[in-house]
């Protein structure tokens, strides 16, 4: 019976990510790139200087493609350039009359050539991601490409490549929303927004960079383009130093939130567990992806206080210490995390997490003399202490084991407790999530 | 500004009369009005809001493509008016003697870039003008290499000659600053070639890349201090256990900064080494406290257990992406130049480069710092004692290295512990960093 839990949650990644959203986007970007190709071989390249010249442009940014927040891959300067191409009206004096197709194949191109250097080292691409980005320019370059040839007012021109960047902004977010929404769990709204924030200012600079590529080339030319690459590199620059460095924190957090394991006050492996099942509770209960961040850090530091203790609880089991020496760790803490001067969102979050989910009904109107003796009424316990409280207890009591019916005994006692100690519908989502696991 | 020396005051005072001079000459009238004024602004507008950078004192300021695009449209009088513009800047800089200086040499450094730009055979783009950029590019980018160089010697004199920085900070910092630079630079040309066909609409259309940028570097920016705060502060955590190593880690990893940079480490590299000198210890709190505790002579099994912190550190910190030096640097600390440190008893050069460096600031720091057992050693003895070890237990270059830093730069000891009155403080009885003090073993 048991045996059927085994599959564990690690072993979902690797096909779920090519669930029927994603698999879609890949096949109809093959589709036109096939179409693409075929039509441009049988009628032969526009202008070929001006492909190649956007084609390399295309390539180089491929091979500085890099991995955002969240594990979205962007390529930037890519995007920048094959938009730009699928934009131009003229190139200095010239007249730009490169069909949409065409512009569908140099983009294609362009990317299995910068995809090259990096599937040499082993790094395999993400067709997802690449089809993602291929669709969006097609969607620009079908549409843009027939209002190109129009003879129009530069003005009107300009405020058309406005128009329809931002809707292939709008696309292209959709798209990812759509793929992440599948691939994460998430609902799609959820999953819309949260890369709606991810990507905003990322999609602003591309776009504005497209329109300036486009300007600049039909005033000056094609060393337009070279002019571009240097201030165009200097950003990416600055992106890649930004995504590396937020990588380098959570790991930070990741690997500083075992010292409570290596100390031997907490059982070895156990922040990490009840981070991954509060941030799957969070995402099961619609939390956006800021603060599924901070939830993270949350869990993951959730025990930091026991350092200041003196002696490691028994086992470490913190569900099974008194509540007042269990407010003492969340106190302690929260106190170090405080320190660090910028997660106080997360120092909260800790601060609360042994705190019942219905304080004695806090203010006045009670009747209950004995204990309604709290000082102060306190707001109640933020989402993210309500789950750290319930993903912690059933860590705590279940461990690494993946006995079927020690899990489901813990999740009956947690479900007594609830309405008191535990919230319900994180208790619920708890069950989901554990629920899913053993059926994954 | 205030205890600026009189060399400074001179300085200053050359500097803003050129400027004056540079400007003073400008034929105002033959310089487009509309083209100075939104030029100016796009100029303010970037000043007012720049980037920091992890350099110190520095910023990227994006300003620069508004100056550039002011030598190619105004010419070398037009930019000297465009820069001086900064005395106006939003920046919250209150010494009026700052904002002169800052107008005066954004105004000259625009003023060279412009005559060499003229030298040069540089023009304006005329409509219809074929082939501009291939004519303009090689002016053009003699121009922005004068003006980067005049901006950053300019701006280097007055840190050198009011004392506020010694000069070989000052390359290292400006090395780092020259490529952003240039790269933003080059929105100068992009501006200039457009103003003909789009006129001041080219200004907003780079400015958009231009904030994003700054946002991005920004944001970096704001990241790192946040990390390297709650790094301190998670190391802080591991220490609070005991009284005496308070601060042991912050200070080891200032002492491991100082040497590194003493000897001309690159900068990548001192960041990982100020990481791997505050994480030096984290694996301790694998040692059982008792073992940490103990006041009589160590058994062999406790010494071991001593001897594996270490392992146990790297062990921790082994899934932060960081460059492997600084794993190598934590694990290796208690090695000894003649091969008998632990954990892998490495001799000489074997032993990592960080991890030299480390060992050194690690243990002047035990040495000046209380410990339960004896009283904080005074500045000269420990140097005495790092001395007597150079050789055998440290590497000389570190130590040599160190006591170069400790003169320029001095070392502030930890204050004397004050134990809370309570009885369950718990200290530790042995300092495992301690040189002169080596742990006691009982023979089995």
């Amino acid at each position: 019976m048991s045996t059927s839990a085994q599959a564990g949650p690690s072993r979902r990644h690797g096909w779920q990510r090519f669930d029927s959203g994603p698999l879609a986007v890949v096949a109809v970007a093959g589709t036109l790139v096939v179409v693409a190709v075929a039509t441009v071989t049988a009628g032969g390249l526009v202008q070929p200087q001006v492909a190649v010249i956007f084609g390399v442009l295309v390539a180089i940014g491929e091979l500085f493609r890099m991995v955002m927040s969240g594990n979205r891959e962007v390529a930037p300067i890519a995007s920048a350039g094959a938009l730009g191409y699928a934009l131009l009206t003229t190139v200095g004096p010239e007249r730009a009359g490169h069909p949409a197709l065409q512009v569908v194949a140099v983009a294609a191109a362009g990317m299995f050539v910068g995809s090259l250097p990096h599937v040499a080292v082993g790094r395999s691409p993400r067709l997802d991601a690449m089809a993602r980005r291929l669709l969006t320019i097609a969607v620009v370059a079908l549409v843009f490409r027939p209002l190109a040839s129009l003879k129009l007012e530069w003005e009107v021109l300009l405020c058309l490549m406005a128009v329809t960047l931002v809707a292939s902004c709008f696309l292209e977010v959709c798209i990812a929303a759509l793929i992440r929404a599948e691939a994460v769990r998430a609902r799609f709204g959820i999953a819309l927004r949260d890369e709606m924030n991810a990507k905003m200012a990322l999609c602003a600079a591309v776009g504005a960079t497209a329109m300036l590529i486009v300007v600049s080339t039909s005033v000056m030319g094609r060393a337009a383009l070279l002019v571009f690459t240097a201030p165009i590199l200097v950003t990416q620059f600055a992106f890649r130093r930004y995504a590396g460095i937020r990588a380098t924190y959570l790991q930070t957090v990741r690997a500083l939130s075992r010292v409570t394991e290596v100390g031997g006050y907490v059982e070895a492996g156990h922040s990490h567990r009840v981070s991954r099942l509060a941030v799957a509770m969070g995402r099961e209960l619609g939390m956006a992806e800021e603060e599924l961040l901070e939830l993270e850090y949350a869990a993951l530091m959730h025990d930091i206080g026991q350092l200041s203790l003196g002696d490691p609880i028994p086992g470490g089991a913190t569900v099974l210490a008194s509540p007042n020496e269990q407010r003492r760790i969340a106190e302690l803490g929260a106190e170090v995390i405080k320190e660090t001067g910028v997660l106080d969102r997360v120092a909260y979050i800790v601060r609360r997490q042994s705190d019942p989910y219905r304080a004695t009904p806090a203010g006045a109107g009670t009747p209950d003399g004995n204990g309604a003796a709290v000082p102060s009424p306190q707001p109640p316990p933020p989402l993210a202490s309500r789950i750290i409280k319930a993903a912690n207890a059933y860590d705590d009591l279940v461990g690494e084991s993946s006995d079927r019916d020690r899990g489901a005994a813990v999740l009956e006692r947690l479900r007594l407790d609830s309405a008191v100690e535990y919230d319900p519908t994180v208790v619920e989502a708890l069950a989901r999530v554990v629920g899913r696991r053993r059926h994954g | 500004m205030r205890g600026l020396p009189p060399a400074a005051w001179a300085y200053v005072s050359g500097v803003v009369a050129l400027a004056a001079v540079a400007i003073a000459t400008t034929p105002l009238a033959d310089l487009d009005p509309q083209t100075l004024a939104v030029l100016a602004a796009l100029f303010l507008i970037c000043d007012s809001a720049p980037a920091k950078l992890n350099v110190e004192r520095a910023r990227v300021s994006l300003s620069y493509a508004a100056s550039l695009a002011s030598v190619v449209l105004l010419g070398p009088d037009g930019a000297a008016l465009v820069g001086v513009t900064a005395i106006v800047t939003g920046q919250r800089i209150f010494a009026p003697v700052k904002r002169l200086f800052n107008g005066a040499q954004f105004a000259l450094s625009g003023y060279a870039a412009g005559m060499v730009f003229g030298a040069l055979g540089g023009d304006r783009y005329r409509p219809g003008q074929a082939e501009w950029v291939e004519h303009v590019i090689g002016p053009f980018l003699g121009a922005l290499v004068a003006f980067v160089t005049v901006n950053l010697l300019l701006m280097a004199g007055i840190l050198l000659i009011s004392r506020q920085a010694a000069w070989q900070e000052l390359l290292r910092e400006s090395g780092e600053l020259v490529f952003g630079c240039l790269g933003y630079g080059m929105f100068g040309l992009l501006i200039a070639g457009l103003w003909d066909a789009v006129g001041p609409f080219a200004a907003v259309l780079v400015l958009l890349p231009l904030f994003i940028a700054r946002w991005a570097l920004a944001q970096t920016h704001a990241q790192q201090q946040a990390h390297t705060a709650t790094l301190a502060a998670l190391c802080q955590a591991v220490e609070t256990k005991d009284y005496y190593t308070r601060g042991h880690s912050e200070r080891v990893s200032r002492g491991s900064v100082m040497i590194a940079q003493e000897i001309g480490m690159r900068a990548d590299r001192v960041a990982a080494i100020r990481y791997a000198g505050m994480l030096h210890d984290v694996g301790k709190l694998g040692v059982p406290t008792k073992v940490l505790q103990k006041t009589g002579p160590l058994t062999e099994e406790e010494f071991a257990a001593i001897q594996l912190h270490p392992m146990r550190g790297l062990e921790i910190v082994r899934e932060i992406g960081f460059l492997d030096e600084a794993l190598a640097g934590i694990m290796h600390h208690h090695e000894r130049m003649n091969g008998r440190g632990y954990p892998m008893g490495l001799a000489g050069d074997e032993i990592p480069e960080f991890a030299r460096v480390i060992s050194v600031a690690d243990a002047f720091d035990s040495m000046t710092s209380t410990r339960s057992y004896r009283a904080a050693r005074t500045k000269e003895e420990a140097i005495e004692e790092l001395r007597r070890g150079a050789g055998d237990h440290f590497d000389p270059v570190m130590v040599e290295a160190f006591l170069r830093a400790l003169e320029r730069e001095g070392w502030e000891p930890p204050q004397p512990v004050v134990l809370p009155d309570d009885d369950v403080v718990e200290t530790t009885q042995q300092d495992h960093d301690d040189p002169s003090v080596p742990i006691r073993i009982a023979k089995a």
